[in-house]
């Protein structure tokens, strides 16, 4: 027995992206899940589960209650590691939704990551626990930093440049220049223009590195069978699944034998084929979680797309492009759109399955969304037809 | 090295909780140790209680011969704590040792225009503090 195809994404949710939102980051939550039961066509009354993603927006479950009042409550549940939870939260709901624990699971991201908490700048005192005892003394205390180690790897095994990077780049942001909620919305860049900004980290340069945004999305899952008396077209579950790797740390698992692959990502892609019963050749658009461009060409592998070492030819290909046969990050992605801890790819996910994104290639039935990278991650496989 | 070695030593310090206290005294002593598995012999790091390979909570701690060589490292450009503003540009290294298990540190003897993958290099305490001395390297 499988999860496949027994739950549903009924709504989607969200607020504007920017660089000050100017409320709280509980605030822009609730607008994201009015919206997105509204969507549905489902009423506060109608949410029985909550599955939010852990840490860094200041939300508990109780703002929630005390606000929305959600008085029918009966399971709530919070996915940790950051962005690799995003997907995380639709596993856990579909999870609620098949064991019969809920019938309707509110999930969410909000941030005020560009206002308030800026997870790029290091607010590390004076000390530091777990393995990070062991890397911050070293000047090693950012995502950025953490994540070039395994750059500098990859491009070196393969014997790559910076420029395949710059590919990564200038392809999500050719896709956010299109999309208005985009903050980088009409704002394309050039190779030059990613070769020429400054470094931040090597191999990483300013425009290899994801946005800062203040903003929320939101998502309500349900069973397929409710999904189909709700008013809105649902995307379904096809899969929904987490992974692990070994000798795993937050973004520094340096002790793995290599550090060009990431086994999180292959685990997560191996247990979603296996439940979709599909495989990489099955899925029309993909909506890869970019926090830094390097982290892109190795998913691409990690999901199966190409063989390992071998992603940078897919954007080289055309099929990465709108008109081509497997679209990417549509929506422009945390490079371009903004960066909701991976919660806009799921949306994007959704609206590519329902025909109504503003980069819209045609006959999409199915989408793979991936999460946080070099954490414990997940993803989804979401269909337009359950089969 | 730049450091600054007085009181006001500014950059992160570790904890040294739980087994990271072990780590760092022996470090103290100028002796870099790493776990090594009674059970089925294999270095590890970072410190941790059971071995993820053999189940084993069993271990000692064994002298590493302080040789390795730069497995990756990062150039650091723009400095995102402020107590590594006067570094930049400046290279955090993943060294992987003789052991097998792989530090992360410095090459205090090396800019980082001249590091390269494979570079052979050796320990070289740095007491940062009266109480943390921090492994690090030079160029072998
Ligand atoms: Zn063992």
């Amino acid at each position: 027995m499988t999860h496949r195809n027994k739950a549903a994404i009924a709504g989607i949710g969200q607020t504007e992206f920017s660089k000050d939102s100017g409320r709280s980051t509980l605030h822009m939550a609730l607008e994201a899940i009015l919206q997105a039961l509204d969507d549905a066509g489902l009423a506060v009354e109608d949410v029985d589960a909550v599955v939010k993603m852990g840490a860094n927006d200041d939300i508990f479950e109780i703002d929630l209650l005390r606000s929305l009042n959600l008085p029918n409550l009966r399971y709530f549940n919070e996915v940790p590691h950051g962005g690799g939870a995003a997907c995380g939260t639709i596993a856990g709901a579909t999870a609620a939704v098949v064991a019969g624990m809920a019938d309707v699971v509110v999930t969410f991201r909000s941030l005020n990551e560009r206002s308030e908490r800026r997870f790029g700048e290091s607010s590390v005192g004076g000390g530091l626990t777990h393995w990070r005892q062991y890397n911050l003394p070293h000047g090693l205390v950012t995502p950025a930093q953490w994540v070039a180690i395994f750059g500098q790897r990859y491009l070196h095994e393969f014997g790559y440049t910076t420029e395949e990077l710059g590919h990564v780049s200038v392809l999500t942001r050719k896709h956010a220049a299109t999309n208005p909620h985009a903050m980088m919305y009409e704002r394309p860049i050039t190779m030059d223009e990613h070769q020429n900004s400054r470094w931040i980290s090597e191999p990483l340069r300013l425009l290899d590195c994801c946005l800062d945004t203040d903003g929320a999305c939101a998502a309500i899952v349900v069973s397929a069978e409710k999904a189909k008396q709700l008013r809105s077209t649902p995307a379904y579950i096809a899969a929904a699944a987490q992974g692990t790797g070994s000798r795993a740390e937050m973004m520094t698992s340096y002790q793995r034998k290599s550090l060009a692959h990431l086994e999180e990502s292959e685990a997560t892609a191996k247990e979603l084929y296996r439940v979709a019963e599909l495989g990489p050749k099955d899925i029309d658009v993909i909506e890869i979680y970019d926090p830094f461009t390097p982290m892109v060409l190795m998913q691409l592998e990690a999901y199966g797309f190409a063989e390992l070492g071998k992603s940078p030819a897919l954007f080289h290909s055309g099929r990465l492009e709108l008109d081509g046969d497997l679209p990417f990050n549509t929506h422009g992605g945390h490079l371009g759109e903004g960066y909701l801890h991976g919660f806009g790819h799921i949306v994007e996910g959704v609206r590519q399955i329902r025909g109504t994104a503003v980069n819209q290639p045609d006959g999409v039935n199915t989408c793979l969304v991936s999460s946080g990278v070099g954490v414990p991650t997940s993803g989804v496989i979401l269909s337009k037809e359950p089969y | 090295m730049t450091n600054d070695r007085t009181d006001d030593y500014a950059k992160p310090l570790p904890a040294q909780d739980g087994l990271a206290k072990q780590f760092y005294a022996w470090c103290k002593r100028g002796d870099l140790r790493f776990q090594r598995c009674s059970g089925c012999d294999a270095w590890r790091h970072v410190p941790r209680e059971m071995c993820a390979l053999c189940g084993s909570f069993e271990w000692t701690w064994e002298r590493s011969s302080g040789r390795g060589a730069v497995f990756s490292w990062t150039t650091v450009a723009r400095p995102m704590h402020p107590a590594f503003a006067n570094d930049v540009p400046y290279a955090p290294v993943v060294v992987e040792m003789e052991e097998g298990v792989r530090l992360v540190s410095e090459v205090l003897d090396c800019s980082p225009d001249e590091l390269q993958i494979g570079m052979p290099v050796a320990l070289a305490f740095d007491h940062v503090t009266p109480d943390v001395t921090l492994p690090k390297f030079r160029r072998a």
